[in-house]
């Protein structure tokens, strides 16, 4: 620093009467006359003072920290950093300094903004000021905010989707995008495979299942028991084993991090990142950013997890609740359909069931029927009613008897809900199908007459499951072929709305709707009639629906294939 | 006779079996062709699709009662049932995804569906077909149970678009493309586009190629809802419509016994057949509103004034309703638009027929 002194005794020794055009109209330049003063020496920040043709004429103290081999004489642009001597080239050019950005670079290791004041006789005098800490404050917080709108796209497109498959998809593709250039995920084994999922940088996720020797990779036998991850550092990339490396990764493995999944208590699986050898390794901070990742694709796989077995419990559970499917048995038609009153819910408080008769002779069983209450409460005591109707089959000659067995059932167990319900046993004859129907407290049957008649079958009897005795009427009738008995619950008829709003739907114009179905298969009839009482219903809830046909078969050709709709459940 | 060798001979033969209601002749007819080697893409798209075209047709027409008209559509589903089941329609070609098809919640119509998702079949797909009005909830707890590659969602009246509408966002949302299809989406598209659907397709192949062309994952991270689609939403006038729906029924009604002393000797069921014509016509505006598109409007109130007259109803009662209708909207800008365009076309439709 002892060269310091000399400099300023020559400063203000050449004032040149010349001054750069540009100078003149440069901001700040209203003193543009005025002669370059001895202040700025003392200021605490570098000052360096060049003249038009960006010879250094002089620089202070603090300056002289960052260019101690600086003198008098100097070119800006041999001594200065490029930066700085282009930024006076142009001021010194120009007729404006132009509105553009405050010159900044790097000075040394830190980083200033240069602020120049043109003086009179031609000269600028460069205040630099020290931005480093500014800047650096201004690039953490950058990158901040993108790793945490990138963490927030990641955790939102992981929450989007429940099924395991496509939540490993779109982690090993989330990976492979914004982490490294191929990931792979391993599952935990089923037996002794595992579910892998590739992706490489730019292509989609590939999955498949097989036999691996985990115990090949440093640290995977480890992530999926779900210890500690090991620092990349100590894994050498030349002992990944071909198997690990996604189609589409480029050039040999650079860099490689393993990670476990974290799961509920138990790891979700284990999560491999690699880039080649052309980029550069992962450094701590992205290790602790994959390990955030990991976290929160630990978590949505587990989410899913536990969805898909929830699910597929409730799926078997629910199987034995679901409606069967009909078709035609013994020269009869069945068609059903079932709506829940929740769109939630597939099963609710109605039920119907064809029991087929167990030759052509026999009587087929029908059963349609309405528990007290909706929702999964009500569709157990289905389950139970159906099972016990089953057990009842063989005394299915006697309505009135199966009827009171199933009273006394119900009555017998613990549950405090009733039934209503009608029988219906049929069976074709030469010249027609014949029907003995038996309402258990339920709406009666109606029947649509070939000529669009619509009679409601007169039988009646008490509900079962609420008073130690039942009494019911057996009736019986045939129906003639293209004629159709439909069985339906009162979710139907109970429908409100309609144009008006607050309507009940009513046996009026169900019976109405009836009369214009003459001569339709069962299927079509029972589709109108859902059709109807759905399209009459306003946004509000409904109760379940259930409805059965069984029609005779109109002439013409032997009785369809059983089932030809959807395959029957029999 | 007609040729049944050919696809316009089957054609022929197969509406004549549907339309008398005889299921034997109609199975047997598409049987002893699959039997014959005829292409199983052909027979669905070239003979059945265009026989159940026709039963439309000719119902419209006044040609066919409505139980005739089900009576025909579910003879036609019988016979694509029985030709899924017949070995001749054994899936060609390597397996390719799996995918979805479905009818928007509350549409009745799934025909159209059920072809597109047999000949997907045909062409390789793993397809789950989950049938006619298709609950939004369920669809998506599909989505969930199923890696699926893309839902194909059908639709053929257009009062479902808002309801297309939340299941197309609910399914992009959940990162499942939606390929839509079905009149209900306009003959060229638009409404599927307005929609925000990922593909669209005019007809089965379509769909078909539309898969085979592969289509682009939604990004489930933009949380998009239904009012970013449709910003025309926020004044609130759709909202305002379709909640005051049996209000305003009820209050035309009472207009109409009013302005036509007629009306108030109308029977019961009159009165009730009138009161549905309105609360049609209110549904029909609603979607014009959801949608910002006339076009659905008019078309509605064309398409009836021509039922009508196929079946000798003077078309002059949508007009009247319309103005009634316009008296109690007098606060709703472009609910009244709409309406003034609607009485247009049904006033330019009926001008060629007054100078004849």
């Amino acid at each position: 620093m002892g060269c310091a002194r000399r400099v300023p005794a020559d400063l203000n020794a050449s004032p040149g009467p010349t001054t750069g055009p540009g100078l003149r109209s440069a901001p700040g330049a209203g003193d543009a006359g005025a002669p370059v003063g001895e202040t700025w020496r003392h200021a605490p920040y570098p000052v360096l003072v060049a003249d038009r043709r960006g010879v250094l004429t002089g620089l202070n103290e603090a300056a002289r920290q960052y260019l101690p081999r600086a003198a008098r004489g100097d070119r800006l642009r041999d001594l200065a950093p490029s930066w700085l001597a282009e930024a006076h080239h142009r001021l010194a050019e120009a007729r404006s300094p132009g509105g553009g950005d405050v010159p900044a670079g790097h000075l040394g290791d830190r980083f200033f903004e240069a602020h120049p004041t043109p003086a009179g006789d031609g000269r600028v005098v460069w205040w630099l000021i020290d931005r480093t800490d500014a800047l650096q404050a201004e690039t953490a917080l950058h990158s901040a905010r993108t790793r945490s709108e990138m963490l927030s796209g990641i955790a939102s497109t992981l929450l989007s989707t429940l099924n395991v498959p496509r939540c490993m998809e779109v982690t090993a593709s989330l990976a492979a995008q914004h982490l490294a250039e191929g990931a792979v995920l391993i599952a935990p084994p089923q037996g002794r495979r595992h579910q892998l999922t590739y992706a490489a940088r730019g292509t989609g996720a590939v999955q498949v299942t097989q036999q691996v020797d985990t115990r090949s990779v440093p640290g995977l036998a480890e992530a999926l028991q779900g210890f500690p991850p090991v620092p990349a550092r100590w894994l050498n990339p030349d002992d990944i084993p071909d198997w690990l490396i996604p189609e589409g990764f480029t050039g040999p493995v650079g860099s490689v991090i393993v990670t476990p999944l974290p799961g509920h208590g138990v790891p979700a699986g284990a999560l491999v990142l690699l880039r080649s050898g052309t980029e550069k390794a992962f450094t701590e901070g992205e290790e602790a950013f994959a390990r955030l990742f990991a976290a929160r694709a630990g978590a949505a796989l587990s989410a899913a997890r536990l969805y898909a077995e929830q699910s597929a419990i409730t799926a078997t559970l629910m199987r034995e609740l679901l409606p069967p499917k009909l078709g035609s048995v013994h020269g009869v038609e069945y068609a059903g359909n079932y709506r829940a009153a929740t769109d939630q819910e597939r099963i609710g408080g109605d039920f119907y069931d064809v029991h087929p008769g167990s030759d052509p002779s026999r009587e087929t069983l029908v059963v349609l029927g309405d528990v007290a209450g909706k929702g999964l409460d009500a569709a157990v005591l289905t389950g139970k009613i159906r099972n016990t109707l089953q057990a009842l089959l063989p005394l299915a000659d006697d309505h009135q008897r199966v009827l009171s067995l199933l009273n006394g059932a119900l009555l017998s167990s613990h549950q405090t809900r009733f039934a209503t319900l009608v029988l219906a046993s049929v069976r074709r004859g030469d010249e027609g199908v014949h029907l003995r129907l038996t309402s258990g407290g339920h709406l009666p049957p109606l029947i649509i007459r070939a000529d669009g008649t619509v009679e409601e079958a007169p039988t009646h009897g008490t509900l079962v499951g609420a008073l130690p005795q039942v009494r019911a009427r057996t009736i019986e009738t045939v129906l003639a072929p293209g004629e159709i008995c439909l069985l339906y619950t009162d979710g139907i008829t109970e429908a409100r709305g309609g144009p008006l709003g607050e309507e009940l739907f009513g046996e009026e114009r169900l019976r109405r709707a009836l009369a214009g179905c003459a001569g339709m298969p069962a299927e079509a009839v029972v589709e109108h009639v859902q059709m109807l009482a759905f399209q009459w219903l306003r946004s509000g809830g409904h109760d379940d629906m259930a409805v059965v046909a069984i029609g005779a078969a109109r002439s013409g050709g032997p009785p369809t294939v059983a089932g030809a709709k959807d395959g029957m459940n029999l | 006779m007609s040729d049944p060798t050919t696809a316009a001979g089957l054609r022929e033969a197969l509406w004549h079996a549907v339309a008398e209601g005889d299921e034997y002749t109609a199975v047997a007819l598409v049987q002893d062709a699959a039997a014959r080697h005829v292409d199983g893409e052909t027979l669905l798209l070239d003979v059945i699709a265009r026989v159940q075209e026709r039963i439309g047709t000719e119902w419209a027409a006044g040609r066919l009662t409505v139980a005739q008209e089900h009576a025909a559509t579910a003879i036609n589903e019988r016979v694509v049932a029985i030709l899924a089941h017949h070995p001749s329609s054994a899936r060609r070609g390597a397996p390719r995804g799996r995918v979805t098809v479905g009818c928007v919640d509350g549409e009745w119509h799934a025909f159209p569906a059920r072809l597109v998702a047999e000949v997907l079949r045909l062409r390789g797909w793993h397809v789950d077909y989950l049938g006619a009005q298709t609950p939004t909830p369920h669809l998506v707890a599909h989505l969930h149970h199923t890696n699926t590659d893309a839902v194909l969602l059908s639709g053929s009246i257009p009062t479902h678009l808002p309801a297309a509408h939340a299941a197309i966002t609910a399914c992009r949302s959940v990162g499942v493309p939606v390929l839509a299809g079905g009149r209900a989406f306009g003959i060229d598209g638009r409404h599927a586009r307005t929609l925000g659907v990922d593909g669209w397709a005019p007809d089965a192949r379509g769909a078909a190629a539309a898969l085979a062309e592969g289509l682009t994952r939604p990004d489930p991270s933009r949380g998009r809802q239904a009012v970013d689609d449709l910003p025309h939403l926020a004044d609130q006038e759709y909202t305002m419509i379709v909640r005051s729906r049996a209000q305003l029924v009820k209050q035309t009604l009472a207009d109409l016994e009013d302005a036509f002393p007629a009306a108030r000797e109308y029977s019961e069921a009159q009165r009730e057949r009138t009161a549905e014509d309105l609360a049609h016509i209110v549904d029909f505006l609603a979607t014009a509103l959801y949608m910002d598109d006339a076009g659905i409007f008019t078309d509605f109130l064309t398409w009836t004034a021509s039922i009508l007259e196929a079946r000798d109803v003077p078309a002059r009662s949508l007009t009247i309703g319309l103005d009634l209708l316009a008296g109690r909207l007098r606060d709703f800008p472009r609910t009244l638009r709409l309406i003034g365009e609607g009485t247009t076309a049904l006033r330019d439709r009926a001008a060629p027929g007054a100078h004849a």
